[in-house]
């Protein structure tokens, strides 16, 4: 086992920096990514695929350290996406739920402010997401959406992508704030 | 369970919010209802936010965009200006010459449709004078051009040429005050004398107040004028009240509607019927005419069809004429040699006359012993020869015989030819000058100088009062077969 791997699974999460988060944080930055997905695509049609509340919520989970709180922060920010949606309320809630979790268990085990792992984790969640929400969309509630495996795996490197800028900009306003 | 909830304490609260939602998620399903507190909680909280980032874009992005819309706009505005002007330009021209094109082809038909020979003109300019009504036309003598002759459009009359010089002609309108013209009424068949007024409408004078005539009603040419042919339209009345003693007709001239830029010069007129003239009700029953009158032939033998009218047989009579000397009337200039009528060997059952010149009444003379009746010789309709009581004055060649079947009466009428020219020299057909300058020759006598005689023979004659016939109109010759013993008298 090298340093660096040794460092990844020992280090842990990273509790003292996700504790200097701010609630007004932690209700506004969810906003914002909720109100860029409903309003930017409006102009730039092309960002409609970038998932930027699934991005927030595994930010916050892997930042969070725990995944009880994380599992909470990804129900809100599903349940805002829900009622802002002509689906029924829950279904993104149930799945940033189980991102949430995960995410946050996840950031128990790994060093998640290595780039490599941040590019990882959130390519591996967004293709999760996406498959969760099409799964629970035709168990619960019968529909018959095509899940198109390519072009998931594209926007999940792209969204993965678009994390690691994201994801550095979110440390130095926790850090600043 | 305290063991097992302290020791899958994530896992059991993960299970208990994933329950709650699937709960929500079956709640919503099973009833169709939404929860609608949560999306007003969450469209509330997003929409403000929402309309707000809308205003920023809005008066800065938005703001910004316009103006860098705007900085070309000048620029683009001046050249859209520019470009707006010059296709105006090219619209006008291109209407200008649309209209053009449309009057010189509806000139073009005009002059290929009509029997009179035509050259088109293009008015130039108009005359000095504050109340002349004259213009400047571009074809003169070297076209062909002369004074007096009628200028028209497909529409109507427009002038006449008052002088022609080689390259130009000046064209008197028809709302000169001192034009005159022959007209006559399409319906009523009122004959007046066009004039102008100096302005846009004419007056039609020399109407009796007791004439009947329409508003709206057309107006034609007569041919009365030597000018215009017959047949031409001059326009439509506009009021028609009673005067002193004549009515005061207003025409709208048709020919002059819009302005006039392109006319047609006549140089060979021919007279042409009255198009849809429309016989006004006498206001009496006329009776049809008799089966043999219809149907006879001088001879006494029926032809029907062709020629049904005695106008007709007397028509074929000058046509024959022609023929026979190789003439064709209608054609050639004024002051051609017309054919000459003494030389008709027979006129349909009138035999010739005598080797020695012996006066055709003279000749009736045994007609009753055949049992047939001479007919005297009408040099004008409505003038039935006085001379029935002056036989003495029976020139020799003026002398009308009897045929030997006059029982069938016939009326002829020349067909209508170019007004004859001042002199009578025109080639028309029946001139009755010319038979009375040749004594002892064809029966057909008539005034001098008279053009177009119709010939009418035949025991219903009309009388005096029932043809009035002015000095210019054309002048039928009347044979009587119930007047065969009268010498006939055609001293006009």
């Amino acid at each position: 086992m090298t340093e660096y791997t040794e460092r990844i699974l020992t280090e842990g999460p990273r509790k003292d920096a996700a504790d200097r988060l701010r609630l007004v944080w932690l209700v506004v930055i969810p906003l914002i990514a909720v109100l860029s997905q409903v309003y930017v695509p409006r102009f730039i049609p092309f960002l409609a695929y970038l998932e930027l509340p699934l991005l927030i919520t595994v930010h916050f989970a892997l930042s969070r350290g725990g995944p009880i709180p994380a599992l909470f922060y990804g129900m809100f920010i599903g349940l805002v996406q829900d009622s802002l949606s002509h689906q029924p309320i829950g279904m993104y809630g149930i799945v940033k739920t189980l991102v949430g979790y995960f995410a946050g268990s996840v950031s128990m085990r790994f060093d998640v402010q290595n780039p490599l792992v941040t590019f990882i984790l959130g390519f591996f969640f967004y293709f999760f997401h996406q498959f969760f929400y099409w799964v629970l969309s035709r168990a619960l509630l019968g529909e018959t959406l095509a899940f198109d495996a390519q072009q998931t795996l594209i926007f999940g490197l792209l969204n993965a992508a678009v994390a690691l800028p994201l994801f550095r900009v979110l440390d130095k306003l926790r850090v600043a704030s | 369970m305290d063991f097992f909830l302290s020791r899958y304490r994530h896992l059991t609260v993960l299970l208990i919010v994933i329950s709650a939602q699937l709960l929500l998620i079956a709640y919503q399903v099973k009833t169709s209802k939404d929860i609608p507190l949560i999306r007003v909680w969450a469209v509330t909280a997003v929409t403000p936010v929402e309309t707000g980032l809308e205003l920023v874009r809005r008066y800065t992005w938005g703001f910004v965009e316009d103006y860098f819309v705007l900085l070309g706009v000048r620029s683009q505005n001046e050249k859209l200006r520019r470009e707006n002007g010059q296709l105006k330009i090219e619209n006008n021209y291109l209407k200008s010459e649309l209209s053009t094109a449309d009057r010189a082809r509806a000139l073009s038909v005009f002059q290929a449709r009509s029997p009179s020979k035509t050259v088109a003109a293009r008015v130039i300019g108009n005359g000095t004078g504050a109340n002349s009504k004259v213009v400047f036309v571009d074809r003169g003598s070297t076209s062909g051009v002369e004074s007096g002759m009628a200028v028209v459009t497909p529409d109507g009359i427009v002038g006449k040429v008052v002088d022609a010089y080689p390259t130009a002609s000046l064209v008197m309108l028809i709302t000169d005050p001192t034009f005159a013209a022959g007209v006559v009424s399409q319906k009523n068949r009122v004959h007046g004398t066009l004039k102008g007024q100096g302005h846009a409408e004419c007056l039609v004078d020399y109407v009796q107040n007791e004439e009947h005539v329409d508003l709206g009603e057309w107006f034609y040419t007569s041919g009365d004028d030597r000018i215009f042919p017959k047949g031409f339209p001059v326009g439509q009345i506009t009021a028609a009240p009673n005067g002193k003693t004549f009515k005061e007709i207003y025409v709208s001239p048709s020919g002059m509607q819009g302005g006039i830029e392109e006319v047609l010069i006549v140089l060979q007129a021919v007279h042409q019927e009255v198009p849809g003239a429309e016989v006004a009700a006498p206001g009496y029953s006329i009776l049809a005419a008799p089966t043999e009158i219809a149907t006879q032939t001088p001879q006494g033998a029926p032809q029907p069809g062709a020629l049904a009218t005695d106008a007709d047989r007397l028509r074929a009579i000058y046509k024959d004429a022609g023929i026979e000397q190789k003439h064709t009337y209608g054609e050639g200039p004024p002051g051609t040699k017309p054919p000459d009528f003494t030389k008709i060997p027979s006129i349909h059952g009138v035999p010739p006359p005598n080797a020695a010149g012996q006066p055709l009444a003279a000749q009736a003379q045994p007609a009753p012993a055949h049992g047939a009746q001479a007919q005297p010789v009408q040099s004008r309709l409505g003038q039935t020869q006085a001379s029935q009581t002056q036989p003495s004055q029976t020139r020799p060649a003026q002398a009308t015989a009897a045929p030997p079947k006059p029982t069938v009466p016939v009326v002829a009428k020349p067909k209508p030819q170019p007004p004859a020219s001042a002199d009578g020299t025109d080639d028309e057909p029946p001139s009755v000058a010319a038979a009375a300058a040749r004594p002892g020759d064809q029966p057909t006598v008539a005034a001098p100088h008279k053009p177009t005689p119709p010939v009418l023979v035949g025991p219903r004659s009309p009388g005096p009062s029932s043809n009035p016939t002015p000095a210019t109109t054309p002048a039928p010759v009347t044979s009587r077969p119930s007047d065969a013993r009268r010498p006939p008298d055609i001293n006009q």
